[in-house]
């Protein structure tokens, strides 16, 4: 997936949340990690662009809820929680890069629930890989890629927001954590 | 990223990676103390033993209150040595302990040592949470949290410790730390409380305050334990407060974005004047705050870092 | 009985010997020493070929805890241990439980020795009742009893007048008097070197000048009394010095040095191992280069082990809670050939005299020498051999020793004690 091909889904995904809740008021984005904010900022710009308003946009970091702390042989390091909005009766979306086993997404609900209790929680991703080992489904997608388990989809992305695309990898340790 | 050891014993053996890794996991952790819900799942079922052969309250409690809000089930033990002179011996007590499966168990004890060996003994993840006067790794951490907070960059800053050197966990810990972020450490103190060779670890030596006040970024100050006196390493109280004791006086030389430093807890008007203490230069609070932020990261770092 | 001990190569440093001979022992004593003996009938034959035949070590400085503490050491444990180290006398020190400061003690000892013991026992009694340094023991009494010489060692007669009267009366019945040198003052709470790792570690130091000044105390009172006076383990640089000056001086003074002061600095304790927590405590290189100088010139006469066996619950203890000393007799020889020797810090004659005559004439000993007639106390030595050192095969009750896995050169490997044969197992 090129740029161009990213757009084209953010640009999907920005309108079906438009359209979903018939104006945006007491919404915010909050991404997960780093790509997720980042995917967040560029999806809020969008509606910006279209409805004129400014979403608030969190990150959380899913790292200390995860169910695999102990049995990991390495973990990312801790980034800062930091959601400049109150959660409490706001309809939030959470925003990830890649969908795969839904585990991330179940520690991201536990994360966000411990921040407070939201109107509604709904999810967006930019690409849905398939694989799923807990019942979690995206509200909305940016486009579906069919993969096998020893492969991996990541999405490259530099902090300016400038450039950024989605590379589809073999990567044999893959299923290991 | 994981740290290189099992345990957390001391400074002197820390890498400078590993010591960006724990101050870079406490700040991300700084967080979850403002929340509502003081609280995260990571550390479920997870066991930690505080064992305390000195007494202790702000360190004790902040290692509890680390392991709680990471959802770890915290114990308690405290112990004077005493007992373990005419009791149990320190091995014994750990294997008993062992026995119990804990995850990590956290001891202060007044023999230098005394966590090496609990390490050499156990499966378990050991922290020293002060030996005798040897180290008191998690103090050192904490204060470079804080002074990296306010100041930025450690590399370069002007750092003093004055007090009680010999005797001093706090101060060894810190010259280490400090010394490996590259920050230039000048210890001073009365001469019969400076370590003899101290300077061979990279530290300048001064036995007069006044001088070393103006070009100091951070003064740290330590604790001078009232027992000393009567060890004869110095005159009296008060002739210690005269020349060593920081007050508002002394301070009007200092940088105006000085760091005044306690571990704590302060002798009042000995080695700290409240008006400095309780002043604008005081991080002494901070101190504790970032205490709870730097032990939260240790637990989370040490726990679940197994290799299979 | 007869031995032949054939084609080794024997060194006796009170002879000046040192050629390939045979040596015939008979009824316990050395009965001929020349090239080429003719077997007498019935003699079993030892071929020594490839090893030096050398005088049964003398270690003068041991701790074998019996009476008091036989869970640490007994006669029997501690004299097994020195014949399997290569050493046929040993001198044990007087702080037994109770300590040895009376005639009763004394022939405790010897009698135990008589019935349990595997090597030759000399006892020394103590300076002051109790070691508590302040009431001189029946010294004639001790003598007559056959004490070989007076310490209070572990620590200092603090009081110098106590300790002027001790080297006066000790004088005048022609006794040797070994002082422990160490001001306890200036090292209240010490457990190492006060050096750079004590200020390291935190743990308190004991420093050089703690030796220093008391060794400069008891030489003036040595010079004063006209007393013979030995230092017991020396272990400083200024120490060395010190004695080098007053021997230059005309002062009746002799001293000892340890392989484990000559062999290991204060380094080994950042890890905190107590094996390496003795008194007095491990130096600084510069010390150990001083010691082994002392030793070659002859400022100090004396190799000795300073046994000092404590149990392994003892010494698995925080440091500053374990007790001070390490086992010494099954490593004497091998250390100090392998530090000395093969270092080519000195040349074996003189390590070999260091071990034997030396320590014999010290204590008056009738021992040390492979003269014809001697009693046949002897040991027979793999110079060149190899080994890695594992304690657990030591005949020592305790295995408190910082040298477990060490690289190692030259061990005993067969001992004769008045002409009974004991073979060593490393």
């Amino acid at each position: 997936m090129d740029k161009a091909a990213v757009d084209k889904a953010l640009e999907h995904i920005s309108r079906q949340i438009i359209q979903q809740h018939k104006g945006i008021d007491n919404l915010g984005l909050v991404g997960i990690r780093t790509k997720g904010r980042y995917l967040a900022q560029l999806i809020a710009s969008r509606i910006k662009q279209h409805q004129g308003v400014e979403l608030p946009v969190g990150t959380i970091d899913t790292s200390l809820y995860r169910d695999d702390v102990s049995v990991t042989p390495n973990r990312p390091i801790l980034c800062t929680t930091q959601v400049p909005f109150a959660v409490a009766d706001k309809k939030v979306i959470l925003v990830d890069d890649v969908l795969y086993t839904g585990r991330t997404i179940r520690a991201a609900l536990d994360a966000l629930m411990d921040l407070g209790r939201s109107r509604a929680i709904e999810l967006a991703v930019l690409i849905d890989r398939g694989h799923r080992e807990l019942p979690i489904k995206a509200d909305y997608v940016g486009c579906e890629i069919p993969t096998t388990v020893d492969e991996t989809i990541k999405l490259i992305i530099d902090e300016g927001l400038k450039h950024y695309k989605v590379v589809k990898l073999k990567d044999p340790t893959a299923k290991k954590w | 990223m994981l740290l290189n050891s099992k345990d957390f014993l001391e400074i002197k053996q820390l890498t400078v990676p590993e010591i960006e890794l724990i101050l870079s996991t406490a700040e991300s952790l700084k967080e979850i103390s403002q929340r509502d819900i003081k609280k995260v799942p990571t550390l479920r079922g997870k066991t930690i033993i505080n064992l305390f052969y000195e007494v202790s309250t702000r360190t004790r409690t902040s290692f509890e209150i680390a392991g709680k809000r990471m959802s770890a089930d915290v114990v308690n033990i405290s112990t004077n040595s005493s007992s373990v002179l005419k009791g149990e011996g320190l091995k014994d007590t750990a294997c008993n302990l062992e026995a119990m499966k804990p995850d990590i168990i956290v001891i202060r004890h007044p023999a230098p040592g005394a966590p090496h060996m609990l390490a050499s003994l156990l499966d378990c993840s050991v922290i020293n949470a002060g030996d005798g006067a040897h180290e008191h790794p998690t103090q050192a951490m904490l204060d470079l949290l804080t002074i990296r907070e306010k100041k930025g960059d450690i590399a370069g800053l002007q750092v003093a410790i004055v007090g009680d050197i010999t005797h001093s966990r706090v101060a060894r810990s810190n010259i280490w730390a400090l010394t490996k972020m590259g920050a230039k450490v000048t210890v001073v103190g009365p001469k019969t409380l400076i370590p003899p060779y101290i300077e061979q670890l990279g530290v300048s030596v001064s036995y007069r305050l006044a001088e070393v006040i103006p070009k100091a970024d951070v003064l740290m100050i330590l604790r001078i334990q009232l027992e000393r006196q009567h060890g004869g390493f110095f005159p009296s109280l008060r002739e210690y407060s005269k020349l060593f004791g920081l007050n508002l006086e002394k301070l009007k030389a200092a940088k105006t974005d000085v760091l005044i430093m306690h571990p704590g807890p302060i002798n009042r008007g000995v080695e700290l004047d409240p008006e400095v203490a309780d002043g604008p230069y005081s991080v002494i609070l901070e101190q504790v705050t970032n205490g709870l932020a730097v032990r939260m990261a240790l637990i989370y770092l040490l726990l679940g870092g197994v290799d299979i | 009985m007869k031995l032949l001990i054939c084609g080794g190569r024997v060194i006796d440093p009170a002879q000046g010997l040192d050629r390939v001979l045979d040596v015939l022992v008979e009824k316990g004593r050395i009965a001929q020493l020349s090239p080429d003996i003719d077997p007498p009938t019935g003699a079993k034959l030892i071929p020594a070929q490839g090893k030096l035949v050398v005088p049964g070590l003398i270690d003068m400085h041991t701790h074998l805890r019996e009476p008091g503490r036989e869970d640490k050491e007994t006669i029997s444990s501690g004299t097994k241990a020195a014949v399997n180290g290569g050493i046929t006398s040993v001198a044990c020190m007087a702080n037994t439980n109770p300590v040895n400061d009376n005639q009763a003690v004394t022939e405790f000892i010897y009698s135990q020795a008589r019935k349990t013991g595997h090597c030759n026992v000399y006892v020394v009694g103590s300076v002051t009742q109790g070691q508590q340094g302040k009431l001189l023991v029946e010294m004639g009494e001790l003598k007559a009893t056959g004490a070989v010489a007076y310490s209070d060692d572990g620590c200092s007669v603090k009081n110098t007048e106590v300790m002027r009267r001790a080297l006066e009366y000790a004088s005048m019945l022609d006794m040797l008097v070994i002082c422990h040198c160490q001001d306890a003052d200036l090292a209240p709470q010490g457990v190492m070197h006060e050096g750079l790792i004590s200020t390291m570690l935190g743990l308190e130091g004991m420093p050089a000048l703690a030796e220093e000044t008391m060794l400069a105390r008891d030489i003036s009172l040595a010079a004063l009394t006209g007393a013979r006076l030995h230092i017991a383990h020396v272990s400083t640089a200024g120490s060395v010095e010190l004695i080098r000056q007053a021997k230059a001086r005309g002062i009746k003074l002799s001293a000892e040095a340890t392989p484990h002061h000559f062999s290991l600095t204060h380094e080994v304790v950042r890890n905190f191992d107590t094996n390496t927590k003795v008194n007095p405590p491990l130096r600084t290189a510069e010390d150990v280069a001083a010691i082994i100088e002392g030793l070659k010139d002859g400022t100090i006469d004396v190799i000795a082990s300073d046994h000092a066996p404590h149990t392994s619950a003892e010494k698995e203890a925080e440091y500053n809670y374990a007790p001070f000393g390490i086992i010494g007799l099954e490593t004497l020889l091998p250390l100090s050939l392998t530090r000395l020797v093969h270092s080519k810090a000195m040349p074996l004659m003189d390590v070999i005299a260091r071990l034997t005559i030396n320590p014999a004439r010290i204590l008056s000993l009738d021992k040390g020498t492979l003269n014809v007639g001697a009693e046949a106390d002897i040991t027979i030595i793999d110079l060149d051999k190899r080994f890695k050192l594992d304690i657990a095969g030591f005949k020592s009750k305790s295995k408190n020793s910082p040298f477990q896995g060490a690289e190692l050169q030259g061990l005993p490997v067969l001992t004769l004690v008045g002409g009974k044969l004991n073979t060593s197992e490393y």
